[in-house]
């Protein structure tokens, strides 16, 4: 569903993203996984388009995305912190939303929004609201509009675990529809439920992209956070082992 | 006893003989023509013309006769020649429409050509589409009021001018209006005499231009919308009162131009809406007091060349710049006057302000010696220049000021 | 497009700064008409607030709304819109809601007051430099990131607008004084709205010098009915240069 082919995106000296090649197929739910700075949000941010890269293209359903923004209504973005007019109350951030991504979708999910108990919050301005309640925000947004694919760029930080529960169910009933959900989180036993695939970056380049099920095989770990831990240190160890065989 | 009785019916006879005959002109009178009947009087006769269209060339008039129209009979030159030449003295011409007159290259051709005379006048005439319309030469005491005088010049060249004085002395020129002519009025070694209440507009080069004419009054005339406005020269003791200078705009066109204008009096005149309200070059001792300049360009431009005048109880209003003088040498004063961009305070409230007025701005004088400057007119680069120079004068004439400024608006 | 310049208009009109800026311009307009003595001295102060303060505010105010409104750019930005519509409805948003104030401020005092060919050029010209602004400070938010540094050039580019421009011309004017500068003078005035915008209001206004003496240049190619409209045309490219050179990097920029 979304193929990028050898992006590569620098920052003045800081190349974030280096010939990054990667395909995202629907029903997938993926774990974007990789040490700070890696370079996933602007993956993410490429894919979403607001970040351009220097070379490279990707497609969404086969059609290149540069310049373009009507695929857009098929996505659903929670950005890792929410940024939104101050001086809006919930309710104007909604409407302006809905009034924008009119026509992309008949039946609006609101399903987050009475679960948070948003609705109470509504007539609040933004710049007065907890960084917690913006998440909920940032996620009920993303889900409104019943998009085709997820992009939650570390939904659960600055959840609380209540709510946080809340999230990661409603994540798996989308999941179950078969959308393609990408998830970028550093608290990775969170996603031991959630995710079918872990593609894990460092620098710019992918390191290694596996099912869940082969990687707990290869690994023989149960837990997510142990299996991606001994994979690297497999995946450094067959660095190691090759320079030594020369 | 009875002589005086006697002197005094000999004088009373003398006089109703000198007035003479009349002598009637028209299609039924027993004269077709008016030279006819100027050939068959005597001095002192009056000669009556109906109304009708007259062609005789040119009238020569040399005995002193009354030449007055009826219903303003049209006299017509053809476009060829001149229409009345008076060589006598005593000669009145009143009521008369003289039109189309000729055109040369070599004579000066008007409509009324007095030459080498004395007392003689014209009145309530009307003169349409002429070269020149009262010509006056080597005459004296001549009188020449209420006339209208109108020609259609297209440029200096083929045109002449209205009144047109040269030579004379003593004259009175009254109520005329001067339209469409080279110069409305001219005059060139004209002395002693009165110009009042005339009004010259449009003419093709100056409302009035003299030169070399000294001892002569200008009393309450209009000169309005003439191609380069006013300009005199080269005379002394010009007595000039309530006159108006209005409308004179172009590059080249000046409310009043004095160049060489000496001990002099420039009194009660409104100078408004000229490109240049006043501009004198070489002029001396001069009071100029109680004028108006509104609406001007410049008020007035005074060259270094000028000393010893004296700017006097004058109101400034609404003028771009209200002095633009062209060096750091100022030989003459300016006392007393009311400036509207004056911004002095008056804490000892007698009305006089207590700091001078400078009212020369650096820019005024950027733009004298840079003409494409005024780009930056009214920009805030040259306030700022204006502003500090009045701070710390560099450019402009320290001494070109007003001490006692007036603060409110001068009643004239 | 539309809806986003609805949601920017609405968010600029409830903005206090431009309520204060249009009852500020209010009390100056109002209290230099009825202070003056006459209305010609009343449309010559006003000049010095239409081709200064109006648009200082207005570069500065827009340089500093356009950082603002960085969450909004950024929320809109991952959603199905243009960025094209994103950038424009800003501008649009800022130039009508500035125009408007300008025009409450002081074009209806001058239409109530000296409702004239002078008064109506100031009020064109005023609003012609209050989108020209506008557009010049989406250039400078546009090309900078960091919002101290934009605001300092924006700062700058009114300065040398109203200011070091003129200098320099100036400076021009002297070094080569004895050439005629004229027709040169009439190609730099084009370079500078302000300058452009102040002579038409002057040849409206200021007639008395500029008519007669060294105007006759100035008068003979602005004066007439197609150097108006050429004059028109210079302002609307200086309204559509910057606004299109920082379109096309806002296309490109990242967020």
């Amino acid at each position: 569903m979304i193929v990028a082919k050898n992006i590569t995106k620098s920052f003045s000296r800081l190349k974030a993203l280096d010939e990054m090649s990667v395909t995202f197929s629907k029903g997938e739910c993926i774990a974007l996984l990789g040490p700070n700075g890696c370079g996933k949000t602007t993956l993410i941010k490429t894919i979403l388009g607001m970040v351009v890269p220097d070379s490279g293209t990707i497609e969404f359903d086969h059609e290149p995305i540069a310049g373009q923004w009507l695929y857009r209504n098929r996505i659903g973005y929670m950005p890792q912190i929410g940024r939104y007019p101050e001086n809006m109350t919930i309710a104007n951030v909604f409407e302006m939303m809905k009034d924008i991504r009119k026509g992309s979708c008949k039946q609006l999910d609101e399903d987050l929004m009475e679960s948070f108990e948003l609705k109470a919050l509504m007539h609040k301005k933004m710049h007065t609201l907890s960084g917690g309640t913006r998440q909920k925000v940032s996620a009920c947004l993303s889900f409104l509009f019943n998009p085709d694919v997820l992009i939650l760029d570390e939904p659960t930080a600055g959840l609380d675990p209540v709510s946080s529960e809340k999230l990661k169910e409603k994540i798996i009933m989308q999941k179950e529809k078969g959308k393609l959900i990408l998830i970028t989180s550093h608290v990775l036993s969170e996603l031991d439920d959630l995710v079918t695939e872990v593609f894990y970056m460092q620098d710019g380049k992918r390191v290694f992209s596996k099912k869940i099920l082969e990687l707990k095989e290869e690994t023989g770990e149960e837990r997510l956070s142990k299996a991606v831990a001994k994979m690297m240190v497999l995946s450094n160890e067959q660095k190691h082992d090759k320079s030594y065989t020369f | 006893m009875k002589k005086v009785l006697y002197t005094l019916v000999m004088v009373c006879l003398v006089a109703l003989c000198a007035k003479g005959k009349t002598i009637r002109v028209g299609k039924l009178k027993p004269f077709k023509s008016i030279q006819a009947a100027i050939d068959f009087s005597v001095n002192g006769d009056t000669i009556l013309v109906d109304p009708g269209l007259y062609k005789e060339k040119n009238i020569i008039i040399q005995k002193s006769v009354t030449l007055k129209g009826i219903g303003f009979p049209v006299l017509d030159g053809d476009k060829k020649y001149a229409i009345i030449s008076v060589k006598a003295k005593n000669v009145l011409i009143e009521g008369f429409k003289l039109q189309r007159t000729g055109r040369s290259e070599i004579r000066d051709l008007g409509a009324i050509m007095i030459y080498d005379s004395y007392k003689v006048s014209a009145i309530n005439n009307i003169l349409d589409d002429t070269n020149f319309g009262i010509y006056v030469q080597n005459s004296k005491k001549c009188t020449i009021k209420d006339n209208s005088i109108t020609a259609y010049g297209k440029n200096e060249l083929q045109s002449g001018n209205g009144i047109h004085c040269w030579r004379s002395d003593s004259l009175i020129i009254i109520g005329n209006k001067i339209k469409g002519h080279r110069d409305g009025l001219y005059f060139e070694f004209v002395k002693n005499s009165l110009i009042w209440r005339n009004v010259s507009t449009k003419n093709v080069r100056y409302g009035i231009h003299f030169m070399f004419s000294n001892r002569n009054t200008y009393i309450g005339n209009i000169f309005e919308s003439n191609e380069a406005g006013v300009a005199v020269m080269y005379s002394k003791n010009i007595h000039m009162y309530n006159n108006h200078f209005l409308n004179n705009w172009g590059d080249a066109a000046y409310g009043i131009l004095l160049k060489d204008i000496t001990d002099s009096e420039i009194s009660g005149n409104y100078f408004t809406k000229n490109t240049v309200g006043l501009h004198m070059e070489g002029c001396s001792r001069i009071n100029l007091y109680k004028n108006t300049f509104n609406n001007n360009g410049w008020a007035v431009k005074i060259q270094a060349s000028c000393d010893g005048n004296d700017f006097t109880g004058s109101n400034f209003v609404g003028n771009t710049f209200d002095i633009g003088t062209n060096g750091s040498l100022v030989l003459n004063t300016f006392t007393g006057n009311y400036w509207d961009k004056y911004e002095g305070y008056d804490l000892g409230r007698d009305g006089i302000g207590d700091v001078p007025y400078h009212p020369v701005s650096m820019y005024s004088m950027i733009i004298d010696s840079n003409p494409a400057a005024l780009m930056l007119f009214r920009s805030l680069i040259v306030s700022l220049l204006d502003k500090t120079e009045k701070i710390l004068p560099g450019v402009t004439p320290e001494s070109l000021r007003d001490d006692k400024p007036v603060m409110k608006r001068i009643p004239l | 497009m539309k809806k986003i310049y609805k949601y920017v208009l609405l968010d600029i009109i409830q903005n206090k700064i431009v309520l204060i800026y249009t009852f500020l311009l209010l009390v100056i307009s109002f209290s230099v008409f009825t202070l003056e003595s006459n209305s010609a001295k009343g449309l010559l102060s006003l000049l010095n607030i239409i081709l200064i303060i109006v648009p200082l505010i207005c570069i500065i105010f827009s340089t500093i709304y356009i950082y603002n409104s960085s969450e909004f750019i950024e929320l809109l930005v991952g959603q199905p819109v243009k960025r094209k519509s994103i950038w424009l409805s800003l501008f649009g948003g800022l130039a009508s809601s500035l125009s408007l104030a300008f025009f409450v401020g002081v074009g209806i005092p001058i239409l109530l007051y000296h409702a004239d060919s002078t008064g109506i050029m100031m009020i064109a010209m005023g609003l012609f430099l209050t989108v020209i602004f506008v557009s010049i400070a989406m250039f400078a938010a546009g090309i900078i990131r960091d919002k101290a540094k934009g605001i300092g050039l924006s700062i700058l580019l009114w300065l040398y607008f109203s200011l070091i421009f003129d200098a320099m011309v100036l400076f021009l004017l002297f070094q080569f004084q004895d050439y005629p500068l004229e027709r040169v003078m009439v190609f730099f005035s084009f370079l500078n709205p302000i300058d452009l915008g102040r002579i038409q209001i002057l040849l409206q206004m200021d007639i008395s010098a500029l008519m007669g003496y060294t105007g006759a240049i100035f008068r003979e190619f602005f004066g007439n009915s197609l150097g108006i409209m050429i004059s028109f045309a210079g302002l609307f490219v200086w309204v559509l240069f910057p606004l299109l050179l920082s379109l096309k990097k806002f296309k490109k920029k990242d967020l």
